[in-house]
């Protein structure tokens, strides 16, 4: 178990102050100055070397991101911080704005230095409303002390708008929050140009998620060394863990990367409802990633770090795990994840608008058996429709986790198929139209 | 994505009280010079909490005035996010989640609640108050079930919390916000098992205004001796001929 001196967020659960004299009590805006006189390539190596990879999802490499910006500051830098927490099962971000607030503000002024950004725009999701209003006081109090600002007693102007969205899932991708953010409809743009070149207000932009950057400030402090003496090569780090569902529980934790699902689980959130053989599924990193089921080659021995899921055909995502029981109706929780990705498809790309409804009728037919077995097949084929033939990553994340069902459910949906169809019923079997 | 329209009954204008049209102006003044569509959001949500809760068509239209925006514009966003609501809500805007996380631990339930205490989802109680809706995720999954009330969340529900929780609310009283049930915040039920090493927060006297260790006024240098790593990550041994950093 990850050793208490070693956890980055002390205030996780919210039993200390919020406020600056609290964090400042448990070492945040400590020798801050002195981290930014490392200067832009002092910081880029610095978080290079700890192997620092996004937490927000897609695990792209921080230090790496960071040295994309331009070298000449032509036009204005900005850092934006993706606080659009939105992904099922994902709710790290929120403790860290709510009770951690000023190692965020921190980590977006060493951040902004080391991208030569003056500016940082935080987008919250709207739903989060008493986290914005704590984080906007946290950022008033960084003011009010000086430590960011115009002519702060840090040497490098900074100035902090905390920005917020009004419920769409998609804003989380990060130039769909970009539009947003400039006052337009939340939907992605195509890549190239990167947001590195023309981000916001087309200008270099560098998006990181609150996790990533709130991180940011300890590795500095503490060394590179110390956080890549953590968890395994290139999955290093310590990780907020969100468990929720089936569990006795359910709890937000943070541990190191790479501890064993089953570790994880029984140490922190009290095992799996009717212990560990009641387990049927587990999705390790929110409802956009493939689920593992239960199995000695599958759920007991997966690993939970960025190759530790991939190993098992799925991604660590947000490390969201998800927990089902045997009790669990897999295929109503999975189309209930497609009913999510129907609801909150964006409309610009055609295989996403009308994939995601038809994968949700199609899953919600299958949930109580009234489908043909032959639009088991067709359902794979249309997921890979999906997938990849989208500006973003949308498509591929409501793809997978059918892809997923499929995968290791197959014999469950073909049961309650048998089932429908051996009992007569007043209504004709469906078959969707390809 | 979700079809939105606005409502068919519509009141005849709208104007922005000074207090929130001088709010409107601050927040755009957060924004770079010509950059004052990005402040469209912050100010429909204001426009919303003016009308009680929902976006008549005059308060889009009276937005994009200011903003000078062209109407559809404004209208695009308000009809594409879905925080906005495009007809009347109850003054207890009750916002179930859903999704997933909370499905698994009992949403549904919950729902039989809100349709037997406030009626159909999307409907408004005769007095006004109450009106329900399932939403999407509303990301606090390890505290499932829960739903949001107006600006707080509720969370940890049971059918009979929720039923207490909706009937305090229809007597005047505001429930307290957070977990239902006795547990803090995100911490694991029965307290929590990390974070309770006491040297990490010794740092602070007892009561008294804490110090950080290291003023930022009497910052560090770089090269000085705490700000060099501990212990290198050291090198293993050239071990054998076959090691290719021999060369």
């Amino acid at each position: 178990m990850l050793a208490d001196r070693d956890r980055i967020f002390k205030n996780l659960y919210g039993q200390h102050d919020w406020g600056l004299d609290g964090a400042r009590a448990r070492g945040a805006w400590d020798g801050t100055k002195a981290i930014l006189e490392k200067g832009r390539d002092g910081l880029i190596n610095e978080c290079k070397a700890s192997g620092q990879r996004g937490r927000g999802g897609a695990g792209f490499p921080t230090g790496l991101k960071w040295s994309f910006m331009p070298k000449q500051v032509e036009r204005p830098h900005y850092l934006v911080v993706n606080a659009d927490e939105s992904e099922p099962g994902t709710c790290k971000d929120r403790e860290i704005m709510r009770h951690d607030p000023h190692l965020l503000v921190e980590g977006c002024l060493i951040a902004g230095a080391a991208m030569a950004a003056n500016h940082c725009y935080i987008y919250v999701r709207g739903e989060f409303i008493r986290e914005r209003e704590r984080l906007q006081a946290a950022v008033d109090q960084a003011y009010a002390a000086r430590l960011i600002g115009k002519n702060n007693s840090h040497g490098w102007d900074f100035d902090i708008v905390v920005h917020h969205g009004a419920g769409a899932y998609i804003c989380g991708e990060e130039t769909a929050l970009l539009e947003s953010l400039e006052g337009k409809k939340g939907q992605p743009r195509l890549k190239p140009p990167f947001p590195a070149n023309m981000g916001l207000y087309g200008c270099p932009t560098t998006v990181n998620n609150v996790e990533t950057i709130a991180q940011v400030p300890d590795i500095m402090r503490r060394g590179a060394a110390w956080f890549a003496g953590i968890g395994r090569q290139n999955n290093t780090g310590t990780k907020l863990y969100c468990i929720s569902g089936h569990v006795e529980r359910p709890c937000n934790v943070e541990e190191n990367m790479g501890i064993p699902l089953r570790e994880l689980i029984e140490r922190h959130a009290g095992g799996v409802r009717g212990g560990w053989d009641n387990l049927l599924a587990v999705i390790p990193g929110g409802s956009s990633m493939p689920l593992v089921p239960a199995g000695p080659d599958q759920a007991d021995t997966l690993l939970m770090d960025f190759d530790g899921c991939v190993a098992k055909k799925s991604a660590l995502g947000t490390a969201a795990v998800i927990v089902m029981d045997k009790s669990a109706d897999i295929v109503k929780a999975m189309a209930r994840i497609s009913y999510f990705y129907r609801h909150e498809s964006c409309g610009q790309c055609t295989p996403c608008r009308e994939g995601m409804g038809w994968m949700w009728r199609v899953l919600d037919r299958m949930a109580v058996g009234h489908a043909t077995k032959r639009e088991i097949d067709m359902l794979w084929d249309v997921s890979k429709q999906i997938e990849g033939h989208t500006i973003c990553a949308f498509g591929d994340g409501a793809a997978w986790p059918v892809q997923g069902l499929l995968r290791h459910f197959r014999p469950e949906i073909e049961k309650r198929i048998d089932q429908y169809t051996a009992n007569p019923h007043p209504n004709p079997i469906a078959l969707a139209a390809e | 994505m979700s079809v939105r329209r606005l409502a068919e009954k519509q009141p005849p204008s709208f104007a922005f009280t000074p207090e929130n049209l001088a709010w409107a102006k601050a927040q755009i003044a957060k924004y770079p010079e010509g950059r004052q569509q990005s402040a469209v959001i912050p100010i429909l949500w204001r426009a919303q909490a003016q009308c009680g809760g929902w976006l008549p068509q005059k308060a889009i239209e009276a937005t994009a005035d200011l903003l000078g925006m062209a109407k559809i514009r404004v209208l695009e966003v308000a009809t594409f996010y879905t925080m906005f609501n495009l007809s009347p809500v109850g003054r207890y805007y009750v916002q179930l989640c859903g999704t997933t996380p909370c499905m698994l631990r009992g949403a549904e339930d919950l729902k039989k609640v809100c349709r037997r205490m406030i009626g159909h989802e999307g409907e408004v109680t005769a007095d006004g108050a109450f009106s329900w809706t399932e939403v999407e995720c509303l990301g606090a999954c390890v505290n499932a079930p829960m739903v949001q009330i107006n600006a707080d969340y509720y969370e940890d529900l049971t059918p009979e919390i929720l039923t207490r929780i909706i009937n305090d609310f229809s007597n005047g009283r505001t429930p307290k916000p957070g977990p239902q049930i006795d547990r803090i915040n995100s911490a694991p039920i029965g307290g929590p098992d990390t974070l309770t090493d006491p040297a990490l927060f010794a740092t602070g006297k007892a009561g008294g205004e804490a110090t950080p260790a290291l003023m930022d006024d009497e910052g560090k240098k770089p090269g000085a001796a705490a700000n060099v790593h501990e212990s290198p990550i050291p090198k293993p041994p050239i071990a054998d001929a076959t090691d290719p950093r021999r060369n």
